[in-house]
């Protein structure tokens, strides 16, 4: 089962937003890459990012090609490739988490690729397997071709999927007819790491996407959300608020100077999930 | 036997729209749009007339009698070669056929800046003049090693007001160009168009493009006829995207007496990692916007392509040649680098033209076309482009040679 033993939620994604709202908070979905900089030290990264109050785990799969990503989650996919990783280890990541985690709820956030050389349907049983809760990828839109969607939605597992500022009515309603899980609301036209841009539209826009979508899933919002500061500021219209290139960057510069990233997430993180109250 | 594709951008189980949400409302803006001008008979009066005053069109198709000469007498057989001199378009390649008519729609969606990437510059090139010649703000995205190999054209670029971003991520060729230029889109997608140079990306990409480049082979249909009197026995043109053997190919796709063929770069060989033999050595995958054949491992990451040749040096290829690769309709065949080279040289000697070393590839794989054809069979071979960018990177190689 996705879902904890005896949970009255349809998932453990699901669980994990109806958690934070009955602790009267917004929920904490991080992104990081996997296996940057290296399949231990991302195990530890994943782990502690969960110890410190992230609700839903994004676990990033490196791909050679992140067309839809900025510089620094760019960075990060080239540091694990080069450590050998790629969507088998990732799925081995997922495993190794999942034994040490049975809370924290985890999607696996990539691209179309990796998974359509494996067959959709056995990615989804291999994540399903792996102990992941849904997936997010980037580049396989639901209604242009649903078998990605078929495939998990048989393995039990929700297909997260992103929502844009052009995406039109339509467009919503169709997206979120096949979603699990949560919406993520893409805040800006761009590419992950960008500057975070005026949330007065961003604002007006996630109350749409719930009307669109009847309300039944929670939003989240990402893309250029760094600070605490501009964690609670999204808090204030969204469900949930994602962080990646960000938490990303923390990784980098502590590697990149020789110390252990995981105490540098790990408060980094804290501080994110207090600015969520 | 026809390909018009299954569903609007289906190839069979190729092609397909695979991107981000947010590149999805302008997509299918892009391809409702294109649906509705390429029928419009002002907007087909106005691509025509630019084709003909501003491109150069009607291209010639040049028989050329001593190349097949040589390739008969080492066969002991009859064979007439035509070339369809898409080398003396305007720019000095097929691909502003394809940018006259992008720019003509971006115009009419109201777009006012203008994105691109580019191989060999010879797409950065056509997109900078066209944007010179509409007054529009221009950016073209290359990989660094191609700014290297392809300095000329880099300079042409920007002679022509374009702004060239030097890409240095991944293996700083076309692909890391092709994803530089979707991260732009993606950001300006409000107001850019991105001008895409070949027949890959997402729909209505490879059927825009396709349909763009298709006077290449109309025009060849024509010509062929009023040279010999019937069809050609086949068709060779070099494949990287692919869009310079679409456009050949739709003027015969219909006729199944004549054989396409098509050339991919092996590089330093197909038993090496060093190759751009996409169809022939990729499996279905996903990359920039489509389902087609791709390079890449068993975990799905893309590999990197080699070749001699900027423009083929892509581990994509078209969704269309996907589906004729598995339909049979087409024939992959590949030549190495050394094998461009000779053609390329052999080209030039036998009938004074220097194509391009893209081009140089369909040359080079006429003899072994030749010998699957009857006697006094003819070919048409698709010269994409002139040769004149490729001198340094030539010159290398027979540096000794040319400069004696």
């Amino acid at each position: 089962m996705t879902n904890a033993p005896g949970s009255p939620f349809p998932s453990r994604i699901a669980g994990a937003f109806a958690r934070a709202r009955s602790q009267g908070r917004k929920a904490l979905v991080l992104y990081l890459t996997g296996c940057d900089p290296d399949f231990e030290t991302s195990r530890r990264l994943l782990l502690a990012a969960a110890r410190a109050g992230t609700d839903v785990l994004e676990l990033g799969v490196p791909w050679s090609d992140p067309s839809a990503d900025g510089p620094a989650i760019q960075a990060a996919m080239r540091r694990a490739l080069a450590a050998g990783g790629g969507m088998g280890k990732a799925l081995d990541l997922c495993r190794a988490v999942r034994a040490d985690n049975a809370e924290v709820a985890i999607v696996l956030f990539g691209y179309a690729n990796p998974i359509f050389v494996r067959g959709a349907a056995k990615f989804a049983a291999q994540a399903k397997q792996a102990g992941a809760d849904g997936a997010l990828c980037v580049d396989w839109p639901a209604d242009e071709d649903p078998e990605l969607a078929q495939a998990l939605s048989q393995q039990g597992l929700d297909l997260v999927p992103l929502i844009a500022p052009t995406s039109t009515p339509e467009r919503v309603k169709a997206i979120a007819a096949v979603a699990g899980g949560f919406l993520y609301y893409v805040s800006l036209t761009g590419i992950t790491g960008s500057q975070l841009p005026n949330l007065g539209e961003a604002s007006a826009r996630v109350r749409q996407v719930r009307e669109l979508s009847g309300g039944r899933l929670p939003v989240a919002v990402g893309f250029g959300i760094a600070t605490p500061a501009d964690a609670r500021a999204v808090a204030g219209f969204a469900d949930g608020v994602v962080v990646g290139s960000a938490a990303v960057r923390v990784i980098e510069r502590a590697v990149a100077a020789g110390r252990d990233p995981v105490p540098e997430l790990e408060a980094f993180v804290r501080d994110l999930r207090a600015a969520l109250g | 036997m026809s390909t018009v594709p299954h569903a609007p951008g289906q190839f069979g189980p190729y092609g397909g729209r695979y991107v981000s949400e947010t590149l999805m409302p302008a997509l299918e803006e892009l391809a409702a749009a294109w649906e509705r001008f390429s029928r419009d008979p002002t907007f087909r009066a106005e691509l025509d007339r630019l084709l003909r005053e501003y491109v150069g069109r009607p291209t010639p198709l040049t028989e050329a009698a001593q190349l097949a000469d040589q390739v008969a007498r080492a066969q002991g057989r009859r064979l007439r070669v035509f070339l369809k001199r898409e080398d003396l378009c305007h720019t000095g390649s097929h691909k502003l056929n394809n940018c006259v008519g992008q720019i003509l729609l971006a115009q009419r969606l109201g777009k006012k800046r203008i994105i691109a990437e580019t191989g060999a510059g010879q797409h950065g090139v056509a997109t900078a003049t066209v944007c010179a010649l509409f007054g529009l703000p221009c950016e073209i995205y290359m990989g660094a090693v191609d700014v290297e190999r392809q300095s000329l054209n880099v300079f042409r670029m920007q002679l022509l007001g374009a702004k060239v971003h030097s890409v240095k991520d991944g293996t700083a060729t076309l692909k890391d160009a092709m994803n530089e230029a979707m991260r732009d889109w993606v950001t300006n997608v409000g107001t850019t168009h991105y001008v895409l140079g070949t027949v890959a990306g997402p729909h209505p990409y490879p059927t825009m493009v396709g349909e763009l480049q298709s006077v290449i082979g109309r025009e060849a249909r024509v010509q062929i006829q009023a040279a010999t009197g019937r069809l050609p026995d086949a068709c060779l043109a070099c494949v990287g995207g692919g869009s310079n053997a679409m456009g050949l190919f739709r003027g015969f796709l219909d006729d199944p007496g004549v054989r396409l063929f098509g050339v991919e770069a092996a590089g330093e060989g197909l038993d090496t990692s060093h190759h751009a033999a996409t169809l022939g050595k990729g499996r279905p995958g996903v990359l920039h916007g489509a389902r087609s054949y791709v390079l890449c491992d068993d975990d799905g990451q893309i590999a990197e392509a080699h070749s001699i040749s900027a423009g083929l040096d892509y581990p994509g290829v078209g969704p269309e040649h996907s589906y004729l690769r598995d339909t049979g309709r087409a024939v992959y065949l590949a030549a190495t680098d050394q094998e461009a080279l000779d053609a390329c040289r052999l080209l030039a000697r036998c009938e004074g033209i220097i194509p391009a070393l893209e081009s140089a590839h369909a040359v080079a794989g006429l003899p072994r076309v030749a010998a699957q054809l009857p006697d006094g069979a003819s070919v048409i071979i698709n010269i994409s482009g002139r040769g004149d960018k490729d001198m340094g990177t030539i010159a290398k190689y027979f540096g000794a040679e040319v400069s004696s």
